[in-house]
């Protein structure tokens, strides 16, 4: 019933991220927020981020969507607090890249934990569940609102 | 044909004429739950595409040459046949179009612009296919007509008394509503509609992309002034629809676009218009696709729109309870008159989720918010998945839905 790519996808590391995320909050107080949607299917991210100077110090994120995205979003939250805000649109085009190709090549430390994302390129309708957050996320910090999966 | 030596409903026979129910999916046999969206189509269509462009294909209405002439014909000739299956009554009512979305927009343009004064009002409901609320937004913005909305009730059938009360000011001037929604299976009451509608001096365009699938369309029993559906739906090729309108609408109504085929004389100065339809024919028309469409029309009028309604019928009533055994599943619409489209969500499964589980069985549905985002947000869900039947289904393909459903809600407990 279920084969060796879908049960790497919604692996028991995705799967807890999907279902109990840590991050799934909308912070107090917060520098930057944004909106990611997907058009398509009627996924929405909100993400928010607290800086102190050029690090970010703590995220959150309201979403509705699927398990992949949810997942994608709250291992995102982990991934990048502590980051440099510099930083983090390069950090977005390694997830897009593996998440498209399932590789993470010079994979930044921090992506570490997104490893399991990797096994969306099995199924290319879904890789915008995983790079939607981190789209929203480089709005966020470029002081944009809204971001699109498209 | 005659019904009564038409072979009985077959749907081993009717299978084995769509050659991509072959195919495996991930090494799975398809099982295709998506015909709402686009159908597939059987040999007989896609033999009529190949024949026509390797023996008799040219531009039509314009060589003064054997093959134009013969292209032309067929083309005409499968105007005829769209007439006879809308029983309209007059062939020169039916203009080609893209698909149901373009057919829209020429009339939410040339009747909304043309023939619509600013504060007349359009009147569609809460569920609608994105193809049929977006124009009359533009419209709207772009004309001052007026844009209502009436409501459907929970079991996701129109509100009657609520259409009533907002065609009650003689406002609407225009009526467009679904004749079967995409989303929930509802088959809305084509006749009281438009009845009310002409009661209250309104016109009412159907959008029958999903009806005209499934069951009988005739136009003038309903009292219908407007039609569209599309072809690649009804198990012809894509980028064919049709527009079926009253003649006397359409001699009213200013052309769409402006081109070729569309004009009766040019000058620099002025431009005269072709008769209808052509005058909402502009340009090069979709040929193959026009003879495909015919080819189409030919294979579901030989099996009967009696036998298939009876095949569908069937199909939904397995359905309902196949999907009733699957605890936390929940079909969005109860509605009395239904078709062959099933949206549901799953506790504790979100709907990509499921599609994609169910992808990787071999089995299509679709999920998302199905082009009508207005209404999910009426139902209250983000999104659902959605499975819908063709003339190819059988209940075993449902069964096999079924039961990777109870699978799937074991995976994700």
């Amino acid at each position: 019933m279920f084969d060796t790519a879908v049960r790497e996808l919604y692996s028991a590391e995705i799967r807890r991220h999907g279902r109990t995320p840590l991050h799934g909050r909308r912070l107090e107080t917060f520098d930057a927020s944004a909106r990611g949607d997907n058009p398509m299917c009627g996924d929405r991210v909100q993400v928010f981020i607290r800086r102190d100077g050029d690090t970010i110090c703590e995220t959150g994120f309201e979403a509705r969507g699927c398990e992949i995205s949810i997942a994608s979003a709250d291992l995102m939250c982990e991934a990048v607090e502590g980051e440099a805000t510099s930083a983090i649109p390069g950090l977005a085009d390694q997830v897009e890249a593996m998440a498209r190709t399932g590789l993470c090549e010079d994979c930044a430390a921090a992506l570490e934990r997104l490893r399991p994302l990797s096994a969306v390129h099995e199924f290319p309708s879904r890789v915008k569940c995983v790079t939607l957050p981190w789209r929203a996320l480089v709005a966020a910090l470029a002081g944009g609102k809204e971001a699109t999966s498209e | 044909m005659n019904v009564m030596t038409r072979p009985p409903f077959d749907v081993e026979r009717i299978r084995a004429d769509f050659p991509i129910l072959q195919q495996l999916v991930h090494g799975k046999p398809l099982v295709f739950l998506d015909s709402a969206a686009s159908a597939q189509k059987p040999r007989q269509v896609i033999d009529a595409m190949v024949q026509a462009v390797e023996t008799q294909y040219a531009n039509v209405h314009r060589g003064l040459h054997w093959m134009s002439e013969r292209t032309s014909d067929a083309y005409e000739g499968v105007r005829n046949k769209v007439a006879r299956l809308l029983h309209a009554p007059d062939p020169r009512e039916i203009v080609f179009a893209k698909n149901s979305t373009e057919a829209i927009n020429l009339v939410a343009h040339s009747y909304g612009r043309g023939v619509m004064q600013p504060g007349q009002a359009v009147l569609i409901s809460e569920m609608e296919h994105h193809a049929n609320l977006v124009p009359w937004q533009m419209l709207r913005d772009a004309a001052g007509i007026e844009l209502r909305v009436a409501r459907i009730s929970d079991a996701g059938e129109l509100d009657m008394e609520d259409v009533e009360r907002k065609l009650e000011d003689g406002r609407v001037g225009l009526v467009a509503v679904t004749h079967m929604s995409n989303v929930l299976g509802s088959v809305t009451p084509a006749a009281r509609l438009a009845a009310l509608a002409h009661t209250h001096g309104a016109r009412i365009l159907f959008d029958g992309s999903q009806a005209a699938v499934h069951r009988t369309v005739d136009v003038q029993a309903i009292g219908a002034d407007f039609y569209v559906f599309t072809g690649h739906k009804l198990y012809g090729p894509t980028g064919i629809g049709v527009l079926w309108a009253k003649r006397e609408l359409l001699e009213r109504m200013p052309p769409f676009m402006g081109g070729g085929d569309m004009i009766d004389s040019v000058t620099f100065e002025r431009t005269t218009w072709a008769e209808v339809p052509h005058r909402f024919e502009a340009g090069t028309p979709p040929i193959l696709e026009v003879i495909g469409l015919g080819a189409a029309i030919d294979y579901v009028e030989a099996i009967g729109f009696d036998a298939i309604a009876q095949h569908e019928a069937e199909l939904v009533d397995h359905t309902l309870a196949r999907l009733a055994g699957v605890p936390g599943l929940r079909v969005l619409g109860s509605a009395q008159d239904r078709g062959g489209v099933f949206s549901f969500t799953m506790q504790g499964a979100h709907a990509h989720d499921v599609a994609t589980l169910l992808d990787r069985n071999g089995i299509a549905v679709r999920a998302g918010n199905h082009c009508a985002e207005p209404l999910m947000r009426r139902l209250g869900v983000d999104s659902s998945a959605r499975a819908s039947v063709g003339i190819y289904t059988t209940p075993g393909e449902i069964d096999a839905l079924a039961d990777a459903l109870l699978r799937i809600r074991d995976f994700f407990a």
